[in-house]
């Protein structure tokens, strides 16, 4: 079994109104050094048999997990399960 | 006119569409996700709602039930689709309209009676005069219109803004004032041939004075007579 994570976030330029929330919020309770914060999405797989590839990884996130229009993402593979 | 409904698991307006439908003398039917036979039917609407539960991004999942495949080949062959709110979402998803639709600029669900301005657009859906004002519902938590520049420079001149969320009276928001925040106040697009229209608002709930008010209508209407056109 092969387990990846793949975070998904905001392009840069998509107003990320959670984000910008948070970083106010931030700023209010005494952190002045807050600049930005952008909130995005964790999301892990574990696949099993002989597909269990970065490549369809990669499509799932394309098809799926990830919209392009809006988002980018990272895979990373963290070992057998 | 005869609308058909798609029903996804989630949708939660498809009863207001059709009854705002045949409440204008117009043939309407639910079409369940799951089917992939739009065989008769003259238009299709999706209706609002929380798509299977809005999870991952609203309206990605819907996106790929079956009706769908179904859904895109007729908006290709140009049968007339209108998206309403998650209807909207679900048809960015799926490519048929360009952009995304963000969570509302200030977190907040939003919901009240809008002001909307007609702009000239290829629209079918759509026959008013620019510039007439309406008041249509919102209803949506994610209703905050992004695309690229050169997506909105494509959209100006192609006629593909519908319409704008506007002051009472007509005239343009100040600058970065839509009420979910949505780039250049859109609230409604079509493609390029204008057979398919998404929007945030709500037309099937003002269909019927009774409900406060008729502004609705025009969308219906609209289409009514564009398909009584195409088949003289």
């Amino acid at each position: 079994m092969a387990r990846y994570e793949i975070l998904v976030t905001y392009k840069k330029g998509i107003f990320d109104p959670p984000g910008a929330t948070a970083q106010r919020a931030l700023v209010n309770l005494g952190y002045a050094e807050v600049a930005d914060v952008k909130i995005g999405k964790y999301i892990q797989l574990e696949l099993e048999g002989p597909d269990a590839t970065l490549e369809r990884v990669t499509e799932m996130c394309d098809k799926l997990l990830a919209n392009p229009v809006i988002e980018d993402y990272r895979i990373e593979q963290v070992g057998e399960a | 006119m005869r609308l058909g409904v798609v029903v996804f698991p989630g949708s939660n307006c498809e009863q207001d569409v059709v009854y705002a439908a045949r409440h204008l003398g117009f043939a309407a039917e639910y079409v369940w996700h799951g089917d992939t036979d739009l065989s008769g039917l003259d238009a299709i609407v999706l209706p609002g709602g929380f798509s299977y539960g809005d999870y991952l991004r609203c309206g990605a999942v819907a996106r790929f039930s079956p009706v769908m495949n179904e859904v895109v080949r007729f908006a290709e062959r140009g049968g007339p689709v209108m998206g309403i709110c998650n209807g909207f979402q679900i048809l960015t998803e799926a490519h048929l309209l360009p952009g995304a639709l963000l969570r509302n600029v200030g977190l907040k669900f939003i919901c009240h009676a809008q002001p909307l301005r007609v702009e000239p657009s290829v629209c079918q859906w759509l026959d008013l005069p620019a510039e007439t004002v309406m008041s249509v519902p919102v209803n949506h938590n994610e209703g905050n219109y992004v695309c690229d520049a050169d997506t909105l420079e494509r959209l100006r001149d192609g006629g593909q803004i519908v319409l704008r969320y506007c002051e009472p009276d007509g005239s343009r928001l100040a600058e970065g004032s839509a009420p979910n925040g949505a780039l250049d106040d859109i609230a409604g697009i079509c493609n390029e041939r204008g057979n398919v229209f998404g929007l945030m608002p709500h037309p099937e709930r003002v269909v019927d004075s009774a409900c406060g008010g008729t502004d609705g209508r025009a969308f219906f209407e609209s289409m009514a007579r564009i398909l009584v056109e195409a088949a003289s």
